[in-house]
């Protein structure tokens, strides 16, 4: 089986503390996959360098068919290869309408001069439409984003990741703060984004977890713990002392 | 094709018909063409005026839209006045240089009359050679190209390696205050053939033009200046409106966002820098002829903060707040800085404005920052609009 990312043998060290300790991961084109671990186990660390934010000290990043290494890249030219980031914070452009925010996003030339000179066209308001339908902000589309309530803005920045077209999702505890039947559309919106491309939640949450239904990987110090289905893992004895234990 | 950006920004058709009705009226009540109720000094006041209103769009372009504080835009502004003075200089100089040699019995060479340039240029300093830089000063097709490459250049190299280096915050308005004080610290030197802290003078008078009286001159400067303004105003509508303010009020807001969007940050960052630079050159190529002189002290790090001081009174982040901050300001400060405003007898202690001034001005820009963060602009948002909700 062929991955689409594939980080291997990984290690990063801030001010000697191993935040990434030969660490290695797989994805295929279309998977959805959970990681899990307690606080400090490097999830994040591991997520900036797959976007290109932390260069490791060692091992290697690639990301694509044709195989192509990620850590001479910039974070900019990372996501324009494919790999689109969610923050835990939903990071959205607050004074800005949440249609201005999807232009922003619709995959399209990024270099200045082609910004400036850049006209909107019928197409691209159709697909503004058709991406804030997908997350249910259809009708939200005039209002400035920071008015929109705590779970719009996260499926505002899930459908602006949408917008561009990414084959590989990050994905940072997309429950968090949200209500109950905001979590099921957000399952269920993960789930069927996992069909045509790849998906990584960093979840805490063991419930939401479940209802993804999907291979899970347990980190902790910095390396792989466990990997398998969420049964699987739970059972590990490892797994249950360093993290469902506590 | 979809709507221009003239009928998203409503507030660029209004600018240009305020600005065209005061430069009408300006004119017809001018000493040069009208009927002589205003005088050339004080339609030299509102020409300089209309220039830094340009040079602080393009502050409101680099700080209130894309969010970079620098404090080093006067830098750019007074390295356009000193490019095109030196052209001015030197043709001046020329002529008067010309017409002395004139009465000598045989004609005089074109290497005399250099010779003769020089010394009268750089005697003031103790030199007698034309520095290199000088060498397109004879020519204006050569030298005016300047006033745009010299501070866009300079712009570019300081703008990559800063951006490059991921430089932002108060570290980039910190690093961009040691620029400008450099290069004035620079200029203040005899030998940087700049003529140290003389700098440059009589460029009131425009070569050819000798026998038109500064009347006509001051209200032609006025008009071109206010022309710039108008087209300055429309490539900020332009620049600002569109997915490329979206863009740069993105950096703004939050940089790294923006960043895992696919956007090359720094691309923009430099982009926007050197663009204003070059604005801010264009003014300050069309300030100095109207001020007359120019020396090193008008790159000092406080005309830097000055300027960010009237952009954030005017209201950052909309183009008007910037023009209407940058004229109400200055024209207030040359009010109560000439010795028009009366001083304040307390009895015990006379309150002269001149020294107070800066004071009135530390304090009300510590009261908007804290009362009105939107600026004298801000109060627009409360008049009633057509189509609320939009």
């Amino acid at each position: 089986m062929s991955a689409l990312l594939e980080v291997s043998g990984v290690s990063v060290t801030f001010d000697g503390f191993r935040a990434i300790n030969n660490l290695s991961f797989a994805i295929g084109a279309a998977e959805l996959r959970a990681v899990i671990g307690p606080n400090g186990a490097g999830k994040t660390t591991f997520m900036d360098i797959v976007t290109g934010k932390t260069r490791p000290d060692e091992g290697r990043v690639s990301f694509g068919e044709v195989p192509r290494s990620l850590l001479t890249m910039s974070e900019a030219q990372i996501a324009r290869a494919g790999i689109g980031r969610k923050f835990q914070r939903p990071t959205v452009f607050e004074d800005q309408t949440v249609t201005e925010n999807l232009m922003l996003a619709l995959k399209a030339h990024r270099s200045p001069w082609r910004v400036l000179f850049w006209r909107e066209t019928a197409a691209d308001r159709d697909k503004v439409q058709a991406l804030a339908a997908q997350v249910g902000l259809a009708d939200h589309l005039p209002r400035r984003a920071g008015e929109l309530s705590h779970g719009q803005k996260q499926w505002l920045e899930i459908a602006m990741l949408l917008a561009q077209e990414p084959r590989l999702l990050l994905v940072d505890e997309p429950a968090a703060g949200m209500s109950f039947i905001e979590r099921e559309q957000t399952t269920a919106l993960l789930v069927e984004l996992a069909k045509t491309r790849a998906v990584v939640v960093v979840e805490h949450d063991m419930e939401f977890i479940r209802r993804l239904n999907c291979k899970v990987t347990v980190l902790h110090e910095g390396s792989v713990l466990a990997e398998g289905s969420l049964d699987h893992v739970t059972k590990n004895p490892q797994v249950i002392e360093v993290y469902l234990g506590r | 094709m979809t709507r221009s950006f003239l009928a998203r920004n409503p507030s660029v058709l209004w600018f240009l018909a305020i600005l065209a009705l005061f430069t009408l009226v300006v004119t017809v009540l001018a000493e040069g063409f009208g009927i002589g109720l205003i005088p050339t000094a004080f339609v030299k006041t509102l020409g300089k005026t209309l220039c830094l209103c340009l040079v602080a769009l393009a502050m409101d372009l680099i700080w209130g839209y894309t969010g970079i504080l620098s404090l080093g835009h006067m830098a750019f502004f007074a390295l356009g006045g000193y490019m095109v003075g030196m052209w001015l200089m030197y043709a001046r100089t020329e002529e008067i240089v010309v017409q002395a040699l004139a009465s000598g019995p045989i004609p005089a060479t074109a290497e005399e009359v250099a010779q003769g340039v020089a010394g009268q240029i750089f005697g003031v300093v103790g030199g007698s050679d034309l520095p290199l830089i000088w060498g397109f000063a004879h020519s204006a097709w050569l030298q005016l190209p300047l006033v745009l490459i010299v501070p866009g250049g300079i712009a570019l190299i300081f703008g990559w390696l800063a951006f490059r280096a991921r430089v932002n915050g108060v570290y980039l308005s910190i690093l961009t205050q040691a620029m400008t004080l450099a290069l004035a610290l620079y200029l203040f030197q005899n030998d940087s053939g700049l003529r140290g802290n003389n700098g440059l003078s009589g460029l009131q008078n425009l070569p050819g033009l000798a026998d038109w009286p500064q009347s006509t001159v001051s209200i032609l400067f006025f008009l071109a200046s206010a022309l710039l303004l108008a087209l300055g105003y429309l490539l900020a509508g332009f620049v600002t409106s569109g997915k490329f303010g979206s863009a740069l009020r993105g950096i703004r807001d939050d940089e790294q966002r923006l960043r895992f969007l696919g956007y090359p940050v720094e691309g923009y960052k430099l982009f926007v820098f050197t663009l204003t630079a070059m604005i801010a050159a264009i003014a300050g190529a069309f300030y100095y002829p109207q001020a007359g002189i120019i020396n090193p002290a008008e790159l000092a790090p406080i005309a830097s903060i000055y300027l960010a001081v009237w952009v954030a009174i005017g209201g950052r982040g909309r183009l008007y707040g910037a023009v209407i901050g940058a004229a109400f300001v200055s024209l207030l400060s040359s009010w109560f800085t000439g010795g028009m405003a009366p001083s304040i007898p307390l009895g015990f202690y006379t309150l002269h404005w001149v020294d107070w001034w800066t004071v009135l001005l530390g304090l009300s820009f510590v009261l908007v920052t804290l009362f009105a963060p939107k600026g004298i602009g801000g109060l627009f948002d409360r008049l009633p609009r057509k189509g609320a909700g939009q």
